[in-house]
């Protein structure tokens, strides 16, 4: 089943390339994908933290290197995210001009690719896979995007690839930073070792930092996050929907797949400058946004922003925090997409998305101004939909870490400033939804159509999706809960020295009580 | 029972023949020879797959101190033939260009003017020139397979002279080209000086320890009485007429103009054969060195200073012949850092995806360039033009540039796992940084032909025989990037 979820948009692609009509595979495919992915979700057992659906071909024995794929809570979140996204994007294309059967092919690779990253249980499948989507994302930008797309589209190209090789020099030093007899590819099998404390803590200094730049340049982390408002801005909509929806949370999930469960030491040496990048994410590229004049802009930015919060969940380093991020990590997917999705939608029927030249467009395109709403109030973190869950979940976990009655340790402060962050992100995102659908309409805009009847499906997939897990978080929590249970139980036998140790014992020793019931996670 | 001096001797034999041919039968169809001496390389390459490799020699004499047929020598031998076999499909591909240069029009041009058809019809038909053409390739092919069975300095030195002697003539093949006839003399003159280098390097190496067996070599340069000073500086004028040869710098200077001079199949055949040949060598001579500090010093600054030239002074290249020149230039660099580590499987599992991905890229660049030309910008519109070229240019490109599920990948994971493992961390990050540039040259041909259009979309034709090598390129530049245990399997010890 895993199998089929990853070839399927591949093979579609082949297909479309081949002279299929374009169109209709590619819809047929996404919505395929779509179907098996959560058929899968459903069909998980979440109590149980091992990997499922398990298939393996082996590769190279001599290596341990296996084509090994499999789903655990987590990363069948990302899946399900992945081929969300994936419907909603293709959906979204419009008519094409030239090279249609490209574009849709193009789209299908990214998505397969970033299906096959977070399905793969193998180490070096895992990182080739997310490689797929390289050219695919240079070729849309290059031939479809707008304006600034050949510049866009080279600092993308080049900001990614060096980043990924960065990442693979971090991989191959995880390798071999193992003893030899359990030197193997098979993320299982290194965990375990891990657990077993067989990293030496120099090594998992060098390492974290190497994934931290690596997995940061993808991610956007501050300061390596110039690329993305360019590229997304250049980009086609549904290109900038498929890569910051769902591809930048590959560097994410590598970072929760890898770097937590195996290196605490490494991130408890670097946890104070992952703090102060993640705040220069949130409060530096949070004042940077709210001063774009743009739509496309603004949306490149707040994206950018968003990875604060989200690097602070997985810098607090318990189950609350970690689980808040893979929970945010879904909801930021899914409200970006809307958000780009729309944007693309407005550009194509305006020409232009300066935040000057739009206004009142609510009147004319209701249906588009309530999705847009709905999109703003999600990304802002409103209760009810699945940001809000994550964010509150983030900010509740990393709060807690270190946390001593007497004082503020660097967590709390940099809690507290992260809140600070919402506030930003409410500021940009009501003006830019006051300025684009609200006030006086201008003469020209007058005529425009709204959202035609077939695609508000895929915005409605993308709002449902965003509710039910606003509402019902804890069918993911279930999920992913176990998994980093039994890790950050396994840490605070190697970890003994830090401050606040005791207290983050007490962190894991509460949640580990609540988790498997999730109940009122997000409300308390 | 076959035995690994009896494929050189084949080889050869099929090379004369040829040359026999051409010479007496007069008015056949000069295709006829390239095809024929594809079919008898393929046996022959069949027949190696036979072959049992044998220990290395430590106490023998006569023919066999000079000549080794291991695991590494038959690799290779195979990776020669199945080079030159390419190259030869290449050359038929070629050959319109080659007669029409013979009868004395500018190459790459077919004549345009009404006057000259009658001659054009007439070259086209007898393909004048086009058998020393085939036949040469051969004698490179054989001088290829014996340098690297070659353990024995007199014996590098005369199979090397084989390899470039024939290439000599290969290279200003064309003559009526002036370009051509700028990268023969440069070639011609820069070698023999190289050559004189090696010559010289040997001397001093006997000189001071009396062997030119290079297993002898090691025991005697272990002896802790060996005056190892006077070695090591025979060693360095030997490492000078190798870099010549694998085009390292500070010895580069003259691969961008003889690439882009020579006929392009020769510099494809330069590109990998010469380039295969001088790293098996050069792994081979400094096996006993390598141990010397001084030694890895050196090497440690030439693949330093390879890795940032080639890898800069390819970002502003236009013409796609040249670009490739620097980019095997940049290569090298790669390949190098494998040396250093003396990680052989690296190396070589390196040099196999070069292979591919670097004839693939010329195959495609021959086809297109007697339709358009050879810069960079003749690619605009191609994937309109014809999509099979423009997806095989793609493979090519997205492998030299190094992105997972082509072989170019797996070669420089293995470079780089190698070398973290030894703690090059010099190495390392040049080497993260001159990809991200590798990145954007190797794009720009994905960008001409994917972005740019043109306004001629004419299809290119694409024969039979080109259409399979270049499909059977494709495939196996992709299988090997995912499943690369066949080529580890067949190099274990």
């Amino acid at each position: 089943m895993v199998l089929f979820l990853i070839f399927c948009p591949i093979v579609a692609a082949a297909v479309i390339m081949l002279g299929a009509p374009a169109r209709k595979t590619a819809l047929a495919a996404s919505f395929l994908t779509f179907a098996v992915a959560l058929f899968l979700f459903a069909s998980l057992d979440h109590g149980n933290a091992d990997f499922q659906h398990v298939t393996s071909f082996s590769i190279s024995p001599e290596w341990r290197l296996s084509f090994t794929t499999g789903v655990d809570g987590l990363s069948v979140i990302m899946v399900l995210l992945a081929s969300i996204v994936t419907l909603a994007a293709v959906w979204f294309v419009g008519s094409i001009e030239r090279y249609e059967n490209a574009f849709y092919a193009c789209l299908l690779f990214i998505s397969g690719g970033a299906i096959g990253a977070f399905a793969s249980i193998d180490l070096f499948f895992f990182y080739a896979f997310h490689e797929l989507a390289l050219i695919p994302t240079f070729l849309l930008i290059g031939i479809w995007g707008s304006e600034n797309r050949v510049a866009a589209a080279w600092k993308i190209t080049i900001y990614l690839a060096i980043g990924s090789f960065i990442l693979l020099l971090g991989l191959i030093l995880l390798y071999q930073s193992f003893p030899l007899p359990s030197r193997s590819f098979d993320i299982r099998v290194l965990r375990t070792a891990a657990g077993m404390g067989q990293i030496a803590p120099d090594a998992q200094r060098h390492v974290y930092l190497l994934l931290l730049i690596g997995f940061g340049i993808l991610i956007s982390l501050f300061p390596f996050h110039t690329w993305a408002p360019e590229a997304y801005a250049a980009a086609p909509a549904p290109a900038a929907m498929l890569h910051s929806g769902v591809l930048k949370k590959f560097g994410l999930y590598g970072l929760l797949r890898l770097a937590v469960p195996m290196l605490p030491e490494g991130a408890h040496h670097w946890a104070n400058l992952l703090i102060v990048l993640l705040l220069g994410n949130i409060i530096y590229v949070g004042l940077v946004t709210i001063a774009q004049k743009r739509l496309d802009w603004m949306l490149g930015y707040s994206s950018v922003m968003h990875m604060g919060y989200i690097f602070l969940g997985i810098a607090s380093f318990g189950v609350l925090g970690v689980t808040g991020a893979v929970v945010l990590m879904f909801a930021h997917g899914l409200s970006i997409a809307l958000l780009f999705g729309i944007a693309g939608e407005l550009r194509r029927r305006t020409g232009t998305l300066d935040f000057y030249e739009l206004g009142g467009l609510a009147r004319v395109m209701p249906f588009a101004g309530l999705a847009f709403g709905f999109g703003v109030f999600a990304a802002i973190g409103l209760p009810g939909f699945a940001n809000f869950a994550g964010e509150i979940m983030i900010f509740f976990g990393a709060f807690r870490n270190g946390w001593e009655i007497g004082q503020f340790h660097i967590f709390q402060i940099a809690t507290v400033l992260a809140l600070w962050g919402v506030v930003l992100s409410t500021v940009y995102m009501l003006r830019a939804y006051r300025t684009t659908f609200m006030g006086s309409i201008r003469e020209q805009w007058q005529t425009l159509a709204d959202l035609s009847p077939a695609l508000r499906i895929p915005v409605m997939l993308l709002v449902v999706a965003l509710l039910c897990v606003g509402f019902l978080p804890q069918f993911f929590v279930r999920g992913v809960a176990p998994i980093f249970e039994t890790l950050t139980s396994a840490k605070s036998d190697t970890q003994t020295c830090s401050p606040g140790t005791t207290r983050h014992l007490q962190t894991v020793g509460l949640s580990r009580e609540n988790a498997p019931h999730g109940q009122g996670y997000s409300i308390r | 029972m076959i035995t690994a001096p009896l494929l050189e001797i084949a080889v050869l034999v099929l090379g004369m023949l040829i040359l026999m041919i051409e010479a007496f039968a007069g008015k056949i169809d000069k295709r006829v020879l390239a095809f024929a001496a594809i079919t008898g390389l393929a046996i022959v390459l069949l027949a190696s797959f036979f072959l049992v490799p044998s220990s290395s020699p430590a106490n023998v004499t006569g023919f066999w101190s000079f000549y080794a047929a291991d695991r590494l020598a038959i690799f290779f031998k195979q990776f020669a033939l199945l080079t030159t076999i390419l190259v030869l499909i290449m050359m038929i591909d070629y050959a319109p260009v080659v007669s029409s240069s013979f009868v004395g029009f500018k190459e790459g041009r077919l004549p345009s003017r009404p006057e000259d058809e009658p001659r054009r019809l007439e070259s086209r038909r007898s393909l004048v020139g086009l058998g020393e053409f085939v036949a040469l390739p051969l004698f490179t092919c054989a001088g290829l397979m014996y340098l690297v069975s070659a353990i024995d300095f007199v014996f590098i030195f005369v199979a090397l002279e084989v390899v470039t002697v024939s290439f000599y003539v290969l290279v200003s093949f064309t003559r009526r080209n002036p370009m051509t006839l700028e990268a023969g003399t440069k070639y011609l003159i820069l070698s023999a000086l190289s050559t004189a280098f090696l010559v010289y390097g040997i001397a001093w190496i006997f000189g001071s320890t009396g062997q030119t067996n290079l297993y002898r070599l090691t025991a005697s340069l272990a002896n802790a009485g060996a005056d190892s000073g006077a070695a090591l500086l025979g060693v360095v004028f030997v490492l000078v007429a190798l870099g010549f040869k694998i085009a390292a710098v500070p010895f580069q200077i003259w691969v961008p103009d003889v690439y882009q001079g020579a006929p392009t199949p020769v510099t494809a055949y330069l590109s990998v054969g010469s380039k295969a040949a001088g790293f098996v060598v050069l792994i081979r001579v400094l096996q006993p060195f390598m141990n010397l500090p001084q030694t890895e010093r050196l090497i440690f600054v030439i693949a330093l200073l390879t890795l940032i030239y080639g890898n800069l002074a390819a970002l502003p290249q236009t013409n796609l012949k040249r670009l490739l020149a620097y980019s095997s230039i940049a290569h090298a660099g790669y390949l190098l850092i494998g040396v250093l580590c003396f990680d052989v499987r690296a190396v070589i599992f390196y040099l196999v995806a070069y292979l591919l991905m670097t004839l693939l890229s010329f195959a495609v660049l021959i086809i297109v360039a007697q339709q358009t030309g050879e810069e960079i910008s003749d690619f605009d519109g191609l994937a309109k033009r014809s999509p099979f070229l423009a997806f095989a240019m793609l493979i090519g490109m997205v492998s030299l540039a190094g992105l997972p599920f082509t072989a170019g990948f797996l070669g420089k994971f293995y470079i780089f796992y190698a070398a973290v493992l030894q703690r090059q961390i010099a190495l390392v990050i040049v080497g993260v940084i001159t990809v991200g540039c590798g990145f954007y040259y190797y794009l720009k041909v994905i960008r001409a032909m994917y972005w740019q259009s043109d306004s001629n979309t004419d299809p290119i034709p694409v024969n039979g025989l080109s259409r399979v090598a270049i499909s059977a390129l494709i495939v196996a530049t992709i299988c090997l990037g995912i499943y690369p245990q066949p080529i580890l399997d067949a190099l274990k010890h």
